[in-house]
Formats: C-alpha cells, structure tokens, sequence
C-alpha cells in the first residue's frame, strides 16, 4: 500500500468516528454548565479526553489545515477545561478558604506583618517628632480648614454627622479605606517600593496630625475618636502592606520558580488575606461613620467596640472564628 | 473573530496530546473591553437617571443639597457599584466571560486551560488599579505589548490568559464526508460534505463552478466537465464521493 492510499484509510477511519466526538462534546458541554457528583459522568469524560487525544494527533499529521482538525482541537480544548475546572461547592469552598488558605497566608505572612508594622510605626514616630519639632511642616500633611479647626480648639470631626449623615459618611469612608488597602497590595508590584510608598506616608500622616492636635490639646479628643475603628483600620493598612511587601519580595528574590511563577504564586496567596482585610474594612467604615463621631458613645464603650472588633480580625485571621468548634455548633 | 494568526498557549496534558489555545492579544481585547466600558457605563447611567427621576419626583437629575443618606444609599452607590464592580462579578458569574469578551469571541482561562477560580479573577481584577495607571489602561497596554502572551499585570498575578474561542459550527464536518471518501482525500471528502451540505443555498452559477473546481483538483483529465443541468452536475459530485469511486 503506498504512502497516499495508506493516508485515505487512516482519515477514512478517522472520520467514521466522527458521532463519537459529537457525543462527547455534548457531554463536555453539560458538565461544563452542570454540577454533578455522579462517578460515572467523570470516567465517560475522562475517556472521551483519550479519544480525542489519540484523534487529534492523527488529524494535526492528516489533516493539518482542515475543519476537522479545527473541530477536534476545539472539542478537545473543551474536555480539557471541563476536566480540570475546579469544584462548584461555594459553600465548602467558602470554608476552607476562612479555616485553611486564610490561616496558612497569614502565617506565611507572619514575617512580613512585622517590618510593615515596624515601618508604619517608625514612619508615625518620625512624622510625629517632625511636626513636633516644625509646627509648619502639619501644612504637607493636612489642609487649611483642618489646620483651622484645630487652632480654633475643634477638631475637624466634631459635628460631622450635622454635616453628612451616617451612611454616607461610612460608605465614602470604607470606600476609600480599601482603595488605599489595595493600592498598597497591588503597588507591590514596583518591587514592593509602591507599598514602602503608601505604609510611609500613611504613617507619617498619623504622626503628624498626633503631634499637631496634641499642641492644642486635643490628642485626647482624637485618640477618642480613632480608637473605635483604628485599632482594625490601622491593623489591616500593616496587613495589606505585608501582602504588598510580599508581592514586592517575590519580585526581588523569585527563587527557582522564575520571577513570573514567583510573582503568581506570591500574588494569588496573599490575595486571599486581601479579601478579608475588605471585609474587616466594611466593618471599621460602619463603626467610623456609626460610632466614631457619635459624642453619645463614651470612651469605654468606644474601647470596647475598638479591642472586641480588634480580637474579632484577630479570630477571623487565625481560622479560629470558623474553626472546627464553630463548625459543631452550626 | 478568529485566532488563525495568534500566538499560541500550548497546554501540556496527560494524554501526551498538547491542548492547544490561540491567545488573544492587545486588539482583541482592547476591542472586548471598549464594548464592555461601554455596557457597565450605560448601566450605571441608567441606574442613575432612573433613581434620580424617582428620587425627585419629576424630570431632574441633581442631587440634593442636604446629603441624603436615601439618595446616596439608593441612586448614586448602587450606579457606582454597577460601574466599578462589573467586571469582577461579570466574569465570576460567567466564569471568564464578559458580554464584551463573548462578543470579541474571547475568554479567561488558566495557564493550565481551565476555567479560572474565582481567587484569580477578583486578583486580576484587583491588579486593574495598577493596570489601568496613568489612565486609558497605559501600564496594561505596555505590559501587554511587551508580553510574549498580551499579559497585563493582572494576568501575570493572577496566572490567566485571554484566549479566542474558536468558532466551529457543532455539528462535526466530517460526518457526512466520512462516508463520502471515495476518490478523495481528507480535506477533498470534507469540502465535497460542504458543497454539497450548501448545494440548496448556493446560486446555480456558484454550484456548477464549484463542482467543476473540485472535479477537476481530484479527477484531472479523466473528469466529465461537458456543460449540464444542476442535477448533473451534483450528481457527477456525488459519484466523485462515493466509496470505491
């Protein structure tokens, strides 16, 4: 038989199986769109996967340019993704990301927690010895009607809420707290030099204006108003940081891995703590809009709320919030 | 909308048989994203107006004066939301698919080929802060340029890849052409099954040239091509198809 005799029998046979294909596409199809827990669905697709494969390599040297060829690739490509698509179980997917990914990324975080924290800390401290020092450099950090206000014995946040109510002022709040949060995570991306950037001048910030209401006698009047909400708001800016930093660092120091694989690897775990530090945001934009400004809470209830929403992040970080005890009790 | 050209994202796969995506690159998905701006944009917009109008009663669009929480809370957040929030919740409900990307015949897949998990599209949405730096998506579109994939940085961090869907009509071309074989070889057997699938639809003078073009490729000298009626010609097509022919 010669070489083009030979060819005509392989695509003839090959094209006999063509019903074959359709059916697995279908299948592919429905599986791809429909959950199911039948083992009987998985071993059909997986050995439709075989077939086509077999099917493919013979049409790519047959048939390279032809519309079978193209059919095959796709159908394949089809059974290929249908294969390999994750599981569709929001809830359990939803509990192991708060009682394993979450824990496991926050311990991996755990080393790049403290030197964010560190860095935050030093920034305030030098923002705040600045201020202290040049009463004029609180101009860099804050504007004329703030400045205003406190020279005039006010801070700024008194009578907020106669101003803007409640909601809006949460929502514009939390709005605007995880657009910073993701900034510094995202911004690790510049080698972590982004991230530096954002937990530097945030620092920086919050020493000064201390130093600046504390020359008026008002760092009472403002540790009053932070503490409901600052001690998770400032926690989760150092959280995001070290997401940030971390991302910064893969970049940096990529390993084996590739500086690409590295960067994913490091982006997609602490991804994961983002999340949360959105969710504690929302939470710390409601106390700051609810709370914060109220003049009807007392300090102890503000302590409060600030330490108990505090312990909350820290439970919800750990996995313990959603550990197996709480699991029992569901 | 078609890959025929594009580089393509070769997946390994246990059956030794690489999964084999076109990817899509800087045009195709500045195209998907033009389309989408433009549906979340309209959306938003709609939202607005819509609530403003019931909002105020009559036929005006300003916000009131005193900060009302009811006119933040249900006309002007949920237009925000629409706006910002539509791509990461569009492609998780889609599942890497946007009306803009169905539209430009592309997808998100994984590196692997998957479908991707709902962690990598909220991260490559998140990276679109960056992406979309100093505006009109400048960071994306150098990045993308200087990929070997048209990777934004989103992509890179969350490990996805936009692919084109090729577009293939279901039911599978060699069907009719398996038993159509005859004289011909593969891709003869499959253009014969198309012509004479279309024959119905095709003009008469596109029929008979059609015909005469393939018999004349597969039979050479020995073809019948003398000038006949339709039916003659789809019959001469047929024998050429036939098994043993």
């Amino acid at each position: 038989m010669d070489d083009s005799a030979r060819r005509k029998a392989l695509a003839a046979a090959l094209l006999a199986r063509a019903p074959a294909w359709q059916e697995a596409r279908e299948r592919a199809r429905r599986l791809a769109h429909t959950r199911t827990d039948d083992i009987a669905d998985a071993a059909r697709l997986a050995d439709d996967y075989r077939l086509l494969a077999h099917d493919l390599a013979r049409a790519r040297e047959l048939m390279p340019a032809s519309r079978t060829r193209e059919y095959l690739e796709n159908t394949y490509a089809q059974i290929h993704a249908a294969l390999h698509q994750g599981a569709q179980h929001l809830g359990s997917a939803a509990h192991r990301l708060l009682r394993e990914d979450l824990p496991a990324a926050m311990r991996w975080l755990l080393p790049y927690l403290w030197w964010t924290t560190l860095i935050f800390v030093l920034a305030a401290l030098a923002g705040y010895l600045l201020v202290e020092r040049y009463p004029d450099l609180i101009a860099l950090v804050a504007g004329p009607d703030m400045i205003a206000s406190v020279e005039r014995g006010k801070l700024w946040t008194d009578g907020l809420l106669n101003i803007v109510p409640s909601s809006v002022l949460s929502v514009q709040i939390l709005a605007n707290n995880i657009v910073v949060s993701l900034f510094a995570y995202c911004l690790g991306f510049l080698f972590g030099l982004g991230t530096l950037y954002i937990l530097g001048l945030n620092g920086l910030m919050l020493g000064a204006v201390f130093a600046f209401v504390g020359q008026h006698g008002l760092a009472g009047e403002l540790f009053r108003f932070i503490v409901a909400h600052g001690c998770v708001e400032l926690s989760v800016m150092c959280l995001s940081g070290a997401a940030g930093a971390a991302v910064g660092d893969a970049l940096v120091r990529p390993g084996g891995a590739g500086r690409m694989e590295s960067f994913r690897a490091a982006a997609m775990r602490s991804g994961v703590v983002l999340l949360a530090c959105a969710l504690l945001l929302v939470g710390a934009g409601l106390i700051e809009g609810f709370v914060s400004p109220n003049p009807r809470f007392a300090l102890g209830a503000r302590v409060a709320i600030g330490v108990g929403y505090w312990l909350l992040m820290v439970l919800l970080l750990s996995g313990r919030l959603f550990g197996p005890r709480a699991l029992r009790g569901v | 909308m078609s890959g025929e050209f594009a580089p393509e994202l070769s997946v390994e796969s246990v059956t030794g048989i690489d999964v084999s995506l076109p990817v899509a690159g800087p045009g195709a998905r500045s195209y998907a994203f033009v389309i989408d701006w433009h549906i979340r944009l309209i959306l938003a917009l709609t939202w607005y107006v819509v609530g403003a109008i019931i909002y105020n009663g009559r036929l005006a669009l300003n916000a009131p004066l005193n900060n009302s929480g009811r006119w933040f809370g249900l006309v002007l957040l949920p237009a925000m939301a629409i706006y910002f929030l539509y791509h990461p919740l569009v492609e998780l409900a889609m599942r890497g698919r946007t009306p803009g990307k169905r539209r430009a015949g592309i997808r998100v897949v994984t590196r692997q080929g998957a479908p991707p998990s709902a962690g990598a599209l909220l991260v490559r949405n998140v990276f679109r802060l960056i992406d979309c730096l100093p505006g009109f998506y400048g960071v994306g579109l150098g990045v993308m340029m200087f990929s070997d994939q048209s990777l934004r940085v989103g992509d890179m961090a969350a490990g996805t890849v936009l692919v084109y869907e090729r577009e293939v009509r279901d039911e599978p071309p060699p069907q009719a052409a398996a038993q159509r074989l005859g004289a011909l070889d593969a891709d003869g057997a499959e253009i014969a099954a198309d012509l004479l699938e279309r024959w119905p639809s095709l003009e008469p003078q596109a029929r008979k040239r059609l015909a005469r073009q393939l018999l004349q490729r597969y039979l050479g000298a020995q073809a019948e091509l003398t000038d006949g009626d339709e039916l003659q010609w789809r019959a001469r097509l047929e024998r050429l198809a036939r098994p043993g022919s």
